[in-house]
């Protein structure tokens, strides 16, 4: 075992597969001699070459297109945009042709590639630094969303990422980098859509995703103080959805809470809560509750930034609320 | 600026063969647009179509020079050049129709057609898009030693969107073996693009941005065209990076399905049609010395096999509705959740 922070994990996950696998290249911003603006990838470039880690011009849309190319022609490339708000300057490559091309062709077209980036807030960037996209790219049919909690996870769902034929938008949380894991040795390989329990308990299911996991379960050990028993499950990837998972646990707890780090609106959380009222209503003993950042761009203050994304202290109060309902 | 108008400017002779092959192609795509119109007309043809009737022998000169491995992006204009890298004419035909057998089971359409086992690697309907994807194609080539040229057609209208400026800079710095065509045809859509385009050449006045020649051939000369993309072509392979070509050619009809194309001046429409490179290389073939008999076998060979294409298109299948939530995953399925 090692101490590893979310941030070595990046480059680990990233060289476990490039070591593996001739055909894994890894292009971006900065991602090369200066090993990235979040340091995730310092060494690749002098272990593997100029030819596979190779820095490119600001230009997301020859990024991202890069990648597709590529992957349509023998390379499983892996991308990285350095914040996941600039998803937005390249829509058009990853929701219309990446996402479509595959059904559109029938099936003649395959895309094993990965478009890693930085998502979300706690960084104090801003709101055009800091946005939780995750709901964006859960819209769109034809992307595989992952987003890991914690440093083991980022290896193994990386691997998974990368070893996919479909392409997959994988959303490290930025607030998370420093944070630190004891890691086994050796190659880590996880699947995609399988959640996992962050926190056994039989009161309350809570569902979280990436920053709202280590929250969730700091709450559920305060509530644990207080006779409440939460289990937390960690969605790990939104596409595909492991909602196995997430009725088993509700046919147990008959409690629902959905947290989100993204502004409300048609959050991951809706479709989740739509899908236990649809199949587990009877299941239920209480009201189902989405907790989210409020329904605004994210501000940059530290005070307003912590008040508008979901915190443990938040969790806590409206769990209990669901709890003694 | 460099201008390639004349093949034996650049001592290419091009062997009869291939110059009857050239003819044949062009035939191919002109009677298959004009049957392609004429069905969406019938209502057979559903939603739109881009007709690239009068621009033939830009697709024809460059599908003859490329190699098998070669690969081809281009744009929603792209009857024409999936069908002269080799695509099936009956499946292309039936993709149209929105039957069963098309090239793309009907999922794809007039806009999207691909034939990715010929080198056709789509049809890509939002303007530019293609640049940035053909130039990570051509990186795999490279990374991979592949040999392989990739070769991508857009229309001057996307010389104005940010992906093209992204792509020919990504191109150049890579030093990727790609070859950009632009294909003028004077209108972006239904507006000239002269009056929205800062340098008259929209393309190869760019060129120089990127470190690029600019370079301007008559896209309606088909012999222009087939010696420009042999040297294109080699260009790439040899690893000197990529070219940026601009085409100039013209389209006969509208932007799109039904529009007359009223907006153009009649004189330019008459002067253009005039040097419609159908029959203009036709008279050079004559002059040359071919056979009318072997050019009139050649036409009843190309109106027989749309002929037949289209027989087959309209008796083909529609869609087995079980296909609808196919082919979203690798896995062959559409399932996003346990």
């Amino acid at each position: 075992m090692a101490d590893l922070t979310y941030r070595q994990a990046v480059g680990r996950g990233i060289a476990q597969e490039m070591a593996r696998d001739p055909r894994v290249y890894f292009i971006g911003e900065d991602i090369a001699a200066a090993g990235g603006v979040f340091k995730t990838t310092e060494g690749l470039h002098e272990r593997f070459g100029p030819d596979r880690v190779r820095d490119t011009p600001i230009s997301e849309e020859a990024i991202t297109g890069a990648v597709m190319g590529a992957a349509m022609n023998g390379l499983r490339p892996i991308a990285e945009i350095m914040f996941s708000d600039f998803f937005a300057t390249c829509w058009d490559i990853v929701a219309n042709q990446i996402a479509k091309a595959r059904y559109m062709t029938d099936g003649q077209i395959t895309l094993p590639l990965v478009i890693r980036s930085a998502n979300g807030g706690g960084a104090r960037f801003g709101a055009q630094h800091s946005q939780a996209m995750e709901n964006w790219a859960m819209a769109v049919p034809g992307l595989k969303v992952v987003a890991p909690s914690n440093p083991r996870d980022v290896i193994g769902l990386l691997a998974a990422s990368v070893r996919a034929d479909d392409p997959v938008i994988f959303l490290e949380q930025k607030s998370l980098y420093a944070s630190k894991q004891d890691v086994p040795e050796g190659e880590i390989v996880d699947e995609l859509g399988k959640a996992t329990l962050a926190r056994e308990g039989s009161d309350v299911t809570v569902v979280a995703l990436a920053a709202m996991v280590p929250r969730a379960v700091e709450a559920a050990e305060i509530l644990a103080g207080r006779g409440v028993d939460v289990e937390v499950i960690d969605l790990r990837s939104l596409v595909p959805l492991d909602m196995t998972t997430v009725l088993r646990s509700v046919a147990k707890t008959s409690r629902l809470v959905t947290v989100e780090e993204n502004p409300r609106l048609c959050g991951w959380g809706a479709e989740v809560t739509s899908i236990v009222t649809e199949e587990a209503f009877y299941d239920l003993d209480a009201p189902t509750l989405r907790i989210t950042t409020p329904h605004i761009p994210l501000p940059s203050a530290d005070t307003l930034e912590d008040l508008a994304m979901p915190s443990s202290a938040t969790i806590v109060t409206q769990i209990q609320r669901v709890a003694n309902g | 600026m460099t201008s390639a108008t004349d093949s034996s400017a650049i001592g290419l002779p091009v062997p009869t063969e291939r110059l009857l092959e050239l003819y044949r192609m062009m035939l191919d795509a002109r009677l298959f647009e004009e049957k392609a119109h004429k069905l969406f007309f019938e209502g057979l043809v559903k939603g739109t179509s881009h007709l690239a009737l009068g621009q033939e022998a830009v697709a024809a000169g460059f599908a003859a020079a490329m190699r098998p491995d070669d690969l081809t992006f281009c744009t929603y204009r792209g009857h024409t050049h999936t069908l002269l890298r080799g695509a099936d004419m009956a499946a292309l035909m039936a993709e149209l129709l929105g039957r069963a057998t098309g090239c793309c089971g009907g999922k794809g359409g007039s806009m999207h057609l691909t034939d990715v086992a010929v080198g056709a690697m789509g049809s890509y309907a939002i303007v530019g898009a293609h640049l940035p994807i053909a130039t990570g194609a051509a990186w795999a080539a490279q990374a991979r030693g592949s040999g392989q040229v990739v070769v991508v057609f857009f229309g001057d209208g996307a010389t104005n969107i940010g992906a093209f400026h992204e792509a020919l800079n990504f191109a150049a710095v890579w030093k990727l073996p790609v070859v950009f065509v632009c294909e003028n045809n004077l209108y972006m859509e239904y507006t000239p693009i002269g009056s929205v385009t800062a340098v008259p050449n929209p393309a190869a006045d760019r060129a120089a941005t990127y470190g690029l020649d600019g370079i301007i051939i008559d896209g309606n000369d088909v012999e222009a065209v087939y010696a420009a993309a042999v040297e294109a072509l080699a260009h790439a392979r040899s690893g000197d990076g990529p070219l940026l070509i601009e085409a100039k050619t013209y389209r006969h009809g509208g932007h799109s399905r039904a529009d007359p194309g009223t907006y153009r001046p009649d004189e330019e429409v008459k002067a253009w049609l005039d040097r419609d490179p159908i029959p203009a290389f036709r008279s050079r073939l004559e002059a040359e010395g071919v056979e009318s008999a072997t050019l009139a076998e050649i036409e009843a060979a190309s109106s027989a096999a749309v002929d037949a294409a289209t027989e087959d298109a309209r008796n083909a299948p529609f869609p087995d509705p079980a296909t609808l939530e196919t082919q979203v995953w690798a896995d062959g399925g559409s399932r996003w959740r346990t």
